[in-house]
């Protein structure tokens, strides 16, 4: 018999969801595929770079279609970064799509060098990041990308929270003309976004407005801050959910916002406590001024735990549980 | 442009670079000695590239992997008329767009390169791009022999010939040198032409500071359906005696006293060509 599946949600979060209305998607990942085979439909110009990563990038449908949009360059990452790069300064749109964890260290001078300071409009896709592999080890983590990405000059982060986002964020991209970084996981995602929410790079999105705890946060934690707040409001506390798709530029006037009218900020990622999101709030904070009390949610410094995504997030409290009790006993201190 | 013509423009190249190396106190004389003949030939007889066609998707593209020997392509496209050569004065200096690594502040060139190893995976992406539009541009690449030991290289000599890249040329500078001192001592990567060919290239060994040889070789692919790789076999600091194959010179920076004496070896040798010719 084979051990239970891990869930992102315990009963009480789904329940909570239902409350809500909101409604399961599908993987990022897959909308992503999804998106980027109809745009390469309309824009022949659109290629696709894989290191043997075509099946775990969703792409096996786009290579079967557009077969000559689809590059495969083998088990070499540095050499698909550098590939994108030449595809891109030629007048290709091209997204080099390999796993997050290879693709931001093993070529990070390649992003930095040759798409970065060269300054061509390459599109690199992070593929299963954070934990999404969880249970493969630290090998397979990529808890480094944003806060390696954020120090390199002329790149955008985007780290989106659900479907309609990762369609935006892959729709951004073919438009861009400068590089972006996407950062995707893996696991299906509750849709978080009303029908008539635009997508802006850069803007963040106010999920949940209120004024007693602010969650920023990015990326596949962005609904458990939505299930905290909702399950706070049961207590009487109104809570703002912001999803910052873009970490960089990151929406400073947002964070400063809500630093300004909440009375804590707790922010929330699935990436290392040093350098990501929570640290770039902080720093946007204190160089204006604002003073909060603030707390950085993520993957600590330390020997990551192992198990599922699901179990790794649920040790380190990235649940509805874990979140509304840390926000919680932020408000009794504060 | 004749041999000979070539011969007097290298020369002069060779006054430009280490001019502005001496003025500027920095930059890698070694590597730009041995490889500026291959951009001589490169610029004046084989790339359809101009200032007027720089940005032509069609034109053919060059890039420096070995980019610490910037000094020699900026002498090379100052004097094809793509920047002013007095620009150069400014050469490592506060916010000079000439670094000592190409960057595409500079007109004419095509990527920012230096760190070693990059340039082949770039290349390989340009010629994909020419491939996948039917654009018929060939793509060059000039790689340092001691940058071969960077792995990245080896990646994408695989995908060139995975692709059948014929239009895709990479020049091997084979000085023989690198900073710390001979290669085979660093670390051997010989048989280089060996290597080329178990990884699926054609290969061409050349003297790289002979115009005819490398004319012949960089005028068309060695094979239809593989990539080219010419070694070129040259001499760390060519055309000034005491700095050839001397592996201090590979960033040395000419005294006072060395930098007449280089001066004067190349008026020599610029006066023994005239008079040959006359």
């Amino acid at each position: 018999m084979s051990a239970p599946a891990s869930s992102l949600f315990s009963p009480a979060a789904k329940a909570m969801a239902e409350k809500l209305g909101l409604k399961m998607g599908r993987a990022n990942l897959d909308e992503f595929a999804a998106t980027l085979l109809e745009l390469a439909k309309a824009n022949r110009n659109i290629v696709a770079v894989t290191s043997d990563s075509r099946g775990s990038g969703k792409l096996g449908p786009f290579g079967e279609a557009l077969p000559g949009q689809l590059i495969e360059i083998g088990i070499a990452e540095q050499n698909l970064v550098g590939i994108t790069a030449g595809l891109a300064a030629a007048g290709k749109k091209a997204f080099g799509v390999s796993p997050a964890c290879f693709l931001t260290a093993r070529s990070l001078e390649q992003i930095k060098n040759d798409v970065c300071y060269s300054d061509v409009p390459a599109v690199l896709v992070g593929i299963s990041a954070g934990v999404s592999y969880g249970a493969l080890g630290s090998t397979h983590h990529s808890l480094h990308d944003l806060a390696a990405l954020r120090a390199i000059h002329n790149i955008s982060i985007i780290v989106p929270a659900d479907n309609f986002e990762a369609r935006g964020a892959v729709r951004a991209a073919a438009q861009s003309e400068q590089p972006v970084f996407i950062r995707l996981g893996k696991a299906a995602m509750y849709g978080l976004h009303k029908p008539e929410t635009k997508f802006d790079p850069g803007k963040a999105i106010t999920l949940r407005d209120g004024r007693d705890v602010a969650f920023l946060s990015t990326g596949e934690t962005v609904v458990h801050c939505l299930l905290a707040a909702a399950k706070l409001a049961e207590q009487g506390l109104q809570c703002r959910v912001l999803s910052l798709h873009t970490v960089k530029p990151l929406d400073t006037e947002s964070v400063l916002r809500a630093g300004r009218e909440c009375r804590a900020i707790v922010t929330v990622e699935e990436h290392s406590v040093h350098g990501g999101l929570g640290e770039g709030c902080a720093a946007a904070l204190m160089q204006a001024g604002v003073s909060v009390p603030f707390r950085i949610v993520g993957i600590p410094d330390e020997d990551t735990v192992t198990g599922a995504q699901a179990d790794i997030f649920r040790h380190y409290g990235i649940s509805m549980e874990g979140l509304s009790h840390l926000a919680g006993s932020l408000l009794c201190v504060a | 442009m004749t041999d000979r013509e070539l011969e007097l423009k290298s020369i002069q190249l060779r006054r430009s670079l280490l001019r502005h190396i001496y003025h500027a106190g920095a930059g890698h004389t070694g590597g730009s000695l041995s490889c500026v003949d291959i951009l001589n030939v490169l610029y004046n007889r084989i790339l359809r590239v101009s200032p007027e066609t720089f940005g032509d998707p069609h034109r053919d593209r060059y890039i420096q992997s070995k980019g610490h020997s910037v000094e020699a392509l900026y002498a090379v496209l100052a004097d094809r008329g793509f920047f002013p050569e007095a620009e150069l004065e400014t050469l490592c200096r506060y916010q000079s767009p000439f670094v000592g690594h190409p960057t595409r502040k500079v007109p004419g060139i095509e990527m920012n390169t230096g760190a070693l190893g990059h340039g082949l995976s770039i290349s390989v992406g340009l010629a994909l791009a020419g491939k996948l539009d039917a654009t018929p541009y060939r793509v060059f690449t000039l790689l340092g022999d001691g940058e071969l030991a960077e792995g990245s290289n080896w990646e994408a000599a695989m995908a060139a010939a995975h692709y059948n890249l014929d239009h895709l040329t990479a020049i091997v500078d084979h000085n023989t040198l690198q900073i710390t001192g001979r290669t085979r001592d660093v670390c051997s990567n010989e048989p280089l032409d060996e290597k080329f060919l178990a990884f699926g290239w054609a290969v061409r060994s050349v003297n790289g500071h002979h115009f005819a040889e490398l004319t012949k070789v960089l005028s068309q692919p060695a094979e239809t359906g593989k990539p080219t790789c010419v070694i070129a076999n040259t001499v760390k600091g060519r055309g000034v005696s005491f700095m050839e194959d001397v592996v201090k010179w590979h960033h040395g920076v000419p005294s006072d006293a060395d930098f007449e004496r280089a001066m004067k070896e190349l008026a020599a040798a610029e006066n023994r060509l005239r008079e040959v010719a006359a």
